[in-house]
């Protein structure tokens, strides 16, 4: 995937995002021991766009908001302000993203048969009409993810995690999708099946001209997959920019620390910056900065205030103080 | 939609059978003593209550066929007995074998109705109120904690005496069973309720569910076909297990005197009557229905507890 093959029109913009979970006790507790309601802030004030055909992902630690904006994305949560603008796709009405989920054995309902699984899009969405046109479509679906058409007749149990992956592909690209949410699609799997899946779903890119938006927390698997990265923070876009710009030139503090993380084969026992401290609660963000308390460059200015996300020269957005020009 | 099979997360009938002959639980089945020894009483129990009109030596609705003259006859065994009177007969002349099966027939038309309602009503609640949360789970699940809070019995007492009082007096008769069946049924639904909200909020939550609400698929199909499949296990086992819990139900109702009426009587209603005269040394007439009553609730018992294990893996 080349920057040359992305064109300049977003997929999907994204505009000052924000959504907050109630997670107060109950009504009961709240009387008797005179607690407040609490909101958790899982998703602040975020935008982005992701450019059509091309592979926008969002990286950072669990608990950072990754999986609700993909959940806000597709349309699993509502959110509290902000907007999304889907591109207009061929048919003129907006595209409607599909979404592969990360958890393989609780992405297929158990009990129905891998072919039924695969319809249900195309009933539901009544893509096609009998049922030989319906079986037709699922036996070219399974093959193109690589498995064949007697596992149509099997059950979600009999299959490994990446067959099991693979049948989410089918079944996401069953409603004729261009554009999928992928949220860790492979973090559940072994090493050597994750990369089967991702070049599965690199090869589909091209076929089908899909936009993925990629959710992951592995800063390999992401740089194999995208064209933009947006690293996020505690429910904010620290920092985003082209894949091999961010790679090459980390600008914010917890982009090198993610980036250090990266396990190297030729230097096994390098010297590595280790982050002090743990991911600050969500439900009491820290002032200024969020990422203030584990900085190791931060002065007195992050903890008083939060720095806005500035586009520097060649085009990577980043909201650091300390970033100079 | 057009045949059968393309219907979601329908099964083969071909391969159905093969499946179940290959599944987990007839191996364990055929393995287990207790459970064939179980379903082979209840299969005689059940078949012998439902022929009992071809079976049964006399009807003992119909008072033209009973004899005064052979009122408390003992068993056979005993001095005194007579054929074909097997068991004796009661103080109107009814032959207690007969008289017992058509009693069973009615216990477990009742059991099983009254499972069926309480089910449907267990099942919608815990359904709805898992799914969709909120209000309408709270309202649903207080009304069940304040119908656990009472005695199951004194509920199907209240309710049988309502319904009972506001049926006209005609229609109390026929409708003793249907009265019955609503007394237990709005007792027993709690349980459903409450173990099907705890599966539909876990099943909920997975994300092949949230699959399908990608696909805008309608919630009442949701529930349908993707939650209410995975909360049948644990359901099957209590409902298993409730089925000897409303037979009893229904026997001490009837018992009580406000079940079924002498008339139709069930095995309940012939334990309250022979009750009266085991002081007067006819005991069969209340010993054979008690017997036959505790065999059913038994085996039906025992059927459920070996299901249980079976369907919970963690037992094993």
């Amino acid at each position: 995937m080349t920057a040359m093959t992305v064109q300049k029109t977003p997929a999907l913009s994204v505009d000052r995002l924000v959504k907050s979970f109630d997670v107060s006790a109950p009504w009961l507790n709240r009387v008797v021991e005179r607690k407040p309601r609490q909101y958790l802030q899982a998703v602040s004030d975020i935008s982005f766009e992701v450019p059509l055909g091309g592979c926008l992902s969002l990286v950072g630690e669990s608990g950072c908001g990754k999986s609700t904006v993909a959940r806000l994305v597709t349309g699993l949560y509502r959110a509290n302000s902000g907007e999304m603008r889907f591109a207009l796709g061929a048919d003129g009405k907006p595209l409607s993203a599909q979404m592969i989920f990360q958890d393989p054995y609780a992405s297929l309902n158990p009990r129905w048969r891998v072919k039924n699984i695969i319809a249900e899009p195309l009933r539901e969405l009544k893509l096609r009409n009998s049922a030989a046109e319906i079986n037709e479509r699922v036996v070219e679906l399974l093959k193109t993810v690589g498995l064949s058409a007697s596992d149509g007749d099997k059950f979600p149990h009999e299959f490994s995690g990446g067959q099991r992956q693979r049948i989410s592909i089918a079944r996401a690209l069953a409603s004729e999708p261009r554009f999928l949410v992928c949220d860790e699609p492979t973090s559940a799997l072994d090493v050597s099946v994750q990369a089967q899946v991702l070049n599965l779903m690199r090869r589909l890119q091209d076929e089908f001209g899909l936009t993925y938006l990629f959710i992951s927390h592995d800063m390999s698997v992401v740089r194999h997959m995208s064209d933009r990265i947006a690293v996020m923070y505690l429910g904010r876009i620290v920092e985003e920019g082209d894949t091999e710009d961010l790679f090459a030139k980390p600008r914010h503090p917890y982009t090198q620390l993610l980036l250090e993380t990266i396990p190297n084969v030729k230097h096994p026992h390098r010297d590595r910056i280790v982050a002090g401290g743990e991911v600050p609660s969500p439900l009491k963000p820290p002032s200024g900065c969020p990422f203030h308390p584990r900085c190791p460059i931060a002065t007195a200015r992050c903890s008083a205030e939060l720095p806005p996300i500035r586009t520097l020269a060649g085009g990577t957005r980043v909201a650091c103080h300390l970033v100079a020009e | 939609m057009t045949s059968d099979t393309s219907k979601p997360g329908a099964a083969q009938p071909t391969t159905m059978l093969q499946r179940a002959r290959g599944s987990d639980v007839w191996w364990s089945f055929t393995h287990s003593k207790s459970a064939m020894i179980a379903a082979t009483v209840l299969a005689v129990l059940i078949l012998t209550a439902v022929f009992a009109p071809l079976i049964a030596p006399q009807n003992p609705y119909d008072a033209a066929q009973l004899d005064m003259w052979k009122a408390e006859l003992p068993p056979v065994w005993q001095e005194g007995g007579e054929w074909p009177y097997l068991l004796g007969t009661d103080t109107q002349g009814r032959d207690m074998l007969s008289a017992i099966l058509y009693g069973t027939r009615i216990s477990i038309v009742i059991g099983l109705a009254s499972v069926a309602l309480s089910l449907l009503i267990g099942m919608t609640a815990g359904l709805v109120a898992g799914f969709f949360g909120g209000m309408i789970e709270n309202v649903l699940m207080r009304i069940g904690d304040i119908t656990l809070s009472m005695p199951t019995i004194l509920i199907a007492i209240l309710v049988s005496t309502v319904v009972r009082q506001l049926l006209p007096s005609e229609l109390r008769e026929i409708g003793a069973s249907a009265v019955l069946i609503l007394a237990i049924s709005l007792s027993a639904w709690v349980q459903y309720a409450r173990t099907v909200r705890a599966q539909t909020i876990v099943e909920r939550n997975k994300e092949y569910v949230q699959a399908a609400r990608l696909l805008k698929v309608p919630a009442r199909r949701i529930l349908a076909y993707h939650i209410l499949p995975n909360t049948l296990t644990p359901v099957l086992v209590a409902a298993t297990l409730n089925f000897g819990m409303a037979i009893l139900t229904e026997a001490t109702l009837s018992f009580l005197g406000i079940g079924m009426p002498p008339g139709q009587p069930s095995l309940g209603t012939l334990i309250r009557i022979g009750n009266q005269f085991l002081f007067s040394g006819s005991w069969w007439i209340v010993l054979f229905p008690v017997i036959q009553l505790c065999l059913l609730v038994v085996v039906v018992n025992i059927l459920g507890d070996w299901l249980r294990d079976v369907l919970n893996p963690k037992l094993r």
